[in-house]
């Protein structure tokens, strides 16, 4: 059982460095944005592989604060992206 | 039970890595950033809900800890990763990345092409 997760979190890390590829190598920005939000993705996953690895719970508070701080950061990312500003000051909207 | 038990675990973590491997395969290999958006934002949301089913199958079987913040992980990540997805997407189209040659249809141009014009 442990060498099945212990080669899992093997395998989620090499795909987070074929994303980190995509980041380098991405033609626009999009590509960049779309790469670091699967990371995110992949990092949750990681910490749920950590947690069964050393059977405990405390990690489990993790999970949820990397999909909050991902979540916002792929929408302020696209934000900027889109209207090349995050905050706006306009109240005539 | 513990067979059982760990058979499941096993099972689902299996699937979950099958459908991190396809996004990795997705977004290294095809033409495009909406094709791209498309493997990363359903694939890897699947791949990331089935291992943290496995987490949670291992602490309620084999501790005996029926973990309420795993479920309300894989409610987040199921409500917000197809929004992000979309927020991508919508982002690349209008900063004017343009599609690969092998685009059939462009429904949205028709659209922005009107309300340009009604705005105007």
């Amino acid at each position: 059982m442990m060498t099945f997760i212990w080669i899992s979190l093997i395998i989620v890390i090499v795909s987070m460095f074929g994303m980190l590829y995509r980041i380098f190598r991405g033609p626009s920005t999009p590509d960049r944005l779309i790469a670091l939000d699967a990371i995110g993705v992949m990092f949750i996953s990681a910490t749920a592989l950590l947690s069964l690895l050393y059977d405990t719970g405390f990690f489990l508070d993790v999970i949820l604060l990397l999909a909050v701080l991902s979540f916002i950061g792929t929408v302020s990312f696209s934000k900027f992206i889109e209207k090349g500003k995050i905050i706006e000051h306009d109240r005539n909207r | 039970m513990t067979v059982i038990a760990n058979t499941l675990i096993v099972l689902t973590i299996v699937v979950g890595l099958i459908f991190t491997v396809v996004t990795v395969i997705g977004v290294l290999r095809l033409p495009d950033v909406y094709t791209r958006a498309h493997a990363a934002s359903k694939s890897a949301t699947l791949g990331v809900l089935s291992i943290l089913v496995g987490t949670f199958f291992h602490f309620w079987f084999n501790e005996g800890y029926f973990s309420v913040r795993i479920l309300l992980g894989i409610l987040f990540l199921f409500i917000t990763a197809p929004i992000g997805g979309h927020l991508m997407s919508r982002a690349a189209y209008f900063s004017g990345v343009k599609p690969t040659e092998l685009t059939v249809g462009d429904d949205l141009a028709e659209v922005v092409e009107r309300a340009k014009k009604e705005i105007k």
